[in-house]
């Protein structure tokens, strides 16, 4: 890759602050992973595959599942597909972004988990920064802190010294905080308030394990009937 | 080797989901169709709404403390951060609010 290392440093120290939120929650999350993962019998070789090579927070606790409850393979790509599919619509969003983003493409657009693809598609890279670095350090660190996560929790099981519960609040906190930031931009306020209403809706009705595939193609189906106004509104 | 079997199934799925839609148009001079371009700019904005519900889907209302620490904690983000728009800090109270509550209620 291009760049020296002061281009890379300087990407780094602007990712990093940013990724403070996400840490909080994926090592909770991670941890909790490790933790069922070893009373499912699988150690931490496991933990550290599956973290490394799904990298999926909610799919990797369905897999859990999956496993004990002995489904087969073509139940879990099924499940998979359910589980994941709005992660089709992250990529749809980024690619333009991704477009000159060279031999790091794949890797950024394996890494768009939820919580990634949130802070990266709310955010540019400030101002004097290489937005390509910025992609990378930022999605590498969250999925390093979602591994150490898994690798801690398989290793000290339910010995962790303190009481964390409840520090996974940390995530929807994130996402109301880049909700409002959303709001407050005037173009993006309709946008944001019929995906919040559309999911509302769609949970109601599907209930909260199968409301988000109906929910992402209802909301595409809403952001197609407001396009006029919205490109109208700028 | 079952066990392998149904991680490389799910890494795959998952890995595909991830992959295509940024290896189908985000090639160099490959274009757009305009409906997708327009989807792409307005996604990011709708998707952060599904995300504030999704992550707070497990709530239980219907029981005590009918949803109370979520309902604290999502109002110490927003106000907090239309406040002082500073992400850590509203994150950090909104989070701390949320593990106070579900301790003493």
């Amino acid at each position: 890759m291009d760049g020296g290392d002061g281009v890379r440093l300087k990407a780094l120290k602007a990712a990093f602050p940013r990724t403070l939120p996400v840490m909080a929650g994926y090592l909770f999350l991670a941890i909790g992973f490790g933790v069922l993962l070893r009373k499912a019998g699988l150690g931490a070789a496991w933990a550290l595959m599956m973290s490394a090579g799904i990298y999926a927070g909610a799919m990797q606790y369905v897999t859990i599942d999956l496993v004990i409850s002995g489904a087969t393979p073509w139940e879990s790509a099924l499940m998979t597909l359910m589980v994941n599919a709005r992660h089709l619509f992250y990529g749809i969003s980024m690619s333009e972004k991704y477009r000159n983003t060279g031999l790091m493409k794949p890797y950024l657009a394996f890494a768009l988990t939820d919580e990634t693809y949130a802070l990266l598609a709310a955010d540019e890279a400030p101002e004097g920064v290489d937005s390509r670095w910025f992609y990378f350090f930022v999605s590498v660190l969250n999925q390093l802190y979602w591994i150490i996560g898994s690798l801690l929790g398989s290793f000290l099981g339910q010995m962790l010294p303190f009481d964390l519960r409840g520090i996974d609040f940390a995530m929807p906190a994130l996402f109301v905080v880049i909700f409002v930031e959303h709001w407050q931009k005037k173009a993006a306020r309709l946008p944001a308030l019929a995906g919040l209403g559309t999911a509302l809706v769609c949970l109601l009705i599907f209930g909260p394990d199968g409301f988000t595939v109906p929910a992402m193609l209802l909301i595409c189906g809403v952001l197609m009937l407001l396009r006029g106004r919205l490109e109208a509104g700028g | 080797m079952y066990h392998l079997s149904i991680v490389l199934v799910v890494a795959g799925v998952t890995t595909a989901l991830r992959l295509l839609p940024v290896m189908l148009f985000g090639r160099r001079g490959r274009s757009i169709p305009p409906g997708l371009m327009y989807l792409s700019r307005v996604l990011p904005s709708a998707i952060i709404g599904l995300l504030v519900v999704y992550s707070l889907k497990a709530i239980n209302l219907t029981a005590s403390p009918y949803g109370l620490p979520e309902f604290a904690g999502v109002l110490t983000a927003a106000l907090l951060h239309k406040w002082k728009r500073n992400t850590l800090l509203s994150v950090f109270c909104a989070t701390a609010c949320y593990m106070v509550l579900i301790r003493v209620l």
